[in-house]
């Protein structure tokens, strides 16, 4: 068999052995939940509920009339005893409803299966994705219900999903695909069906062999749903090296998959629709891989929306003493953070990773040597030398006209780079400073 | 217990690769060249390149105030590489002279590692090429000791097993094949240097020979006798003199080989390898801008 891959990226090792095999259990679900209001990329949400007003498991507690914005809903039942505010996983202030636990776990009336589901009509479909707040749980948090109802002109051809987990220390999408395999398989198939896609296209990274031979039988007995091997190697799980790797098509610069007829959609969203639409329980649950060799007992915890990671921490035996690093998601791409406090899980957190004092190396910045080493990596044929230069020299221009803003942030060329040049960082302020000149010359004119 | 995190940007796992370590897997691949020059020129040769090393470490050291001598490493790689260049016993302060000239005016003035344009040890090769010509051409024969010619100026042109093996005359680094591509083999092993640079010069050097200078054994006494195998693994492939785009360094090495092929078919020197790289050297800027790849999703204007 040969497996599929990109050109470019790199092999940071996976790290995955600490929980791979470790079935995902329930967390205990939090005495006080913190549930943000913004969880997703686009429009905060406005709250529905009122300090002192009680709340059921699954009930909508914040919604936007924007139409990039995702509602929230109680995670737990109880008490809502604040309207308060929440750091965000970027480190910014969100507000958000602090619910205190009943531990009934009474669900909303509201939540309830939906027996009929196979007749529902594609429009129908995207409304449910809507209102049980479902956004993308790679990380990425765009809203489901918007990459779900594309441009007229560019209909979809392929469901393009997304298991690779192509970022080290990461197995919670592994975990969903071995244990929910028959949902995983249900949740494409209605994602087919509201963007009326003829085939979808499953791609997994083959260090989770027991992964694809779950879902390949899983998806057995439909024809139109194919299951990758694919190499790996980092970044195969991006939406647009993805894409080119099961399609053969690349996505033109600017756009979106659904320029080339692609939706791109990770497994746990899948597995989220399929639970929105069959069951009518919307998004407030996921898997969370708690990992790394600064935490004393790593897990695959199943965790209520809005339970404070220090409660998480706690679980997995608490850190270890020598921990100096937390970093919210992959080790490639995801932010760290000064600490665990005042933070809760929300949809798009795939992991928390605790790195010990020794794996937290400082290095100084030296000058670049020009051995084309980010060149050879960078996935999306970038020059990171010549950008970072440029960035260096505060040439903003210079960056746009090497292609800043197509970059991807993906962290290859850091990871490669000798004379250990924060590139990934330098290109990010370029694609920055370009898109807030964009702003000033649009307000000017 | 207050913790203290350490927040940076992403990614949090960096390989262990630093400059320092480039530069010590770039002396462990001339060691076996620096051997060969021992065995075939004894104390003399082990003498030049201790004396140019240790004063472009120096050079360099004194620049920088640094006081660890080896710094980088990238001082010494450049020391080393000089007396690659240079015959097997010129007078010590030759060595000397041609150290600091490398450090100084090949890499220093231009503000350090990564800022020159030209190839350090080729740039100080040169400087003494045209102020002591007489020094830098006495060459020893590795047989009996005596002083001989260079191979590419002698009627009686040595074997090419004598030049795989390096038991002919010339410069310390120029003599064996063998032991430079044996310790070139490190460098592709660990990905510093790819075949597009050596490809693209040994080829072009080889068909030239081949087409033009008797066919087959013109073509392999072209790339096994003078500098070029020596200026196609380790001189050409410097990283910081030589292009880093994929087709930018084929065009590099194809460059290379044209102009050596033209200094030693029309040029007053026997040999053009220096000349050939350091006017290559000059056009990598320009070359990388005009092979810039074709990036990921690009539309057409």
């Amino acid at each position: 068999m040969t497996l599929k891959t990109f050109k470019g990226g790199v092999h940071p090792g996976d790290y995955k052995s600490a929980t791979e095999g470790k079935p995902s259990v329930a967390a205990k679900p939090p005495a006080v939940a913190m549930i943000p209001l913004s969880q997703h990329s686009g429009a905060p949400c406005e709250p529905l509920v009122a300090v002192g007003d009680l709340v059921k498991k699954g009930q909508k507690i914040g919604d936007s009339d924007a139409s990039i914005s995702a509602p929230v809903h109680a995670s737990i039942s109880g008490k809502v005893i604040k309207i308060g505010t929440c750091r965000s996983s970027q480190g910014r202030t969100v507000n958000a409803v602090f619910i205190e636990n009943d531990f009934q776990e009474t669900w909303h009336e509201d939540v309830k299966p939906n027996p009929n589901w196979e007749q529902l009509s594609a429009e129908e479909i995207v409304k449910i994705v809507r209102e049980a707040g479902i956004v993308g749980m790679g990380g990425a948090a765009f809203p489901t219900h918007y990459k779900l109802v594309p441009p007229a002109d560019e209909p979809i051809k392929y469901v393009i999903v997304n298991g690779a987990e192509c970022e080290p220390y990461l197995t919670c999408d592994h975990r969903v695909m071995l244990e929910r395999p028959d949902d995983l398989v249900l949740g494409v198939k209605l994602v087919m069906k509201a963007v009326k896609a003829e085939k979808a296209l499953i791609g997994i990274e083959d260090n989770k062999p027991d992964a694809i031979a779950a879902v390949t039988k899983a998806a057995a007995n439909e024809p139109n749903i194919e299951v990758h091997a694919l190499h790996t190697k980092y970044p195969q799980g991006s939406g647009k090296q993805l894409n080119t790797v099961l399609t053969g098509m690349e996505v033109p610069s600017g756009c979106q998959s659904s320029a080339v007829g692609c939706l791109v959609q990770n497994v746990t969203t899948c597995i989220a629709v399929a639970d929105a639409v069959c069951f009518g329980v919307p998004s407030i649950e996921r898997i969370v891989t708690i990992t790394g060799s600064g935490i004393k007992e790593p897990k695959n915890l199943l965790v209520r929306v809005g339970t404070p990671i220090e409660e998480l921490i706690e679980e997995c035996g608490g850190f270890t003493d020598d921990v100096r690093k937390l970093i919210l998601g992959g080790p490639m791409m995801g932010p760290a953070l000064p600490g665990p406090e005042d933070l809760p899980v929300t949809k798009g957190t795939c992991g928390i990773l605790c790195m010990t004092e020794a794996e937290v190396k400082e290095y100084e910045i030296q000058p670049c040597i020009k051995c084309g080493k980010c060149v050879e990596v960078c996935p999306m044929n970038l020059m990171p030398l010549f950008l970072a230069s440029a960035v260096e020299h505060n040439m903003y221009d210079k960056a746009e006209a090497y292609h800043a803003v197509d970059c991807i942030e993906c962290g290859c060329c850091s990871y490669i780079c000798p004379a250990k040049r924060p590139l990934t960082q330098w290109i990010g302020m370029a694609k920055a400073e370009i898109k807030a000149a964009k702003r000033r010359a649009a307000a000017a004119k | 217990m207050e913790r203290k995190f350490v927040v940076s940007s992403s990614p949090h796992l960096r390989t262990d690769e630093t400059i320092k370590s480039v530069m010590i897997d770039v002396l462990v691949a001339l060691t076996p060249a620096a051997i060969a020059a021992v065995i075939f020129f004894g104390y003399r040769a082990l003498i030049t390149m201790v004396i140019t090393t240790f004063s472009a470490m120096l050079t360099e050291a004194i620049i920088l105030r640094n006081k660890n001598i080896f710094g980088d490493g990238s001082a010494a790689v450049t020391g080393l590489l000089l007396a690659m260049t240079l015959p097997p016993a010129p007078p010590w302060w030759l060595c000397v002279v041609g150290a600091v000239v490398a450090i100084v005016l090949g890499k220093q003035v231009y503000g350090g590692i990564g800022s020159n344009i030209f190839n350090p040890a080729l740039v100080a090769r040169a400087v003494l090429m045209v102020s002591w010509a007489g020094h830098m051409t006495s060459w020893i024969s590795p047989v009996d000791l005596t002083s001989t010619a260079t191979p590419l100026v002698s009627s009686n042109a040595p074997g090419f097993l004598q030049l795989f093996t390096g038991a002919t005359g010339g410069c310390l680094g120029e003599t064996s094949a063998f032991a430079l591509l044996f310790g070139a083999v490190w460098l592709f092993y660990k990905g510093h240097i790819n075949w597009r640079i050596p490809g693209g010069y040994l080829g072009v050097v080889f068909l030239l020979g081949l087409a033009l200078d008797g066919g087959l054994t013109g073509g392999l006494f072209h790339i096994l006798s003078g500098g070029v195998m020596l200026g196609a693994l380790f001189m050409a492939t410097d990283m910081v003199t030589s292009p880093v785009t994929t087709r930018g360094q084929l065009f590099f090495g194809i460059g290379c080989g044209l102009i050596t092929m033209l200094i030693r078919f029309y040029g007053n020197y026997p040999e053009g390898v220096t000349y050939a790289i350091l006017l290559m050297n000059a056009l990598t800027p320009l070359i990388d801008n005009l092979t810039l790849p074709r990036k990921y999703g690009e539309v057409a204007k």
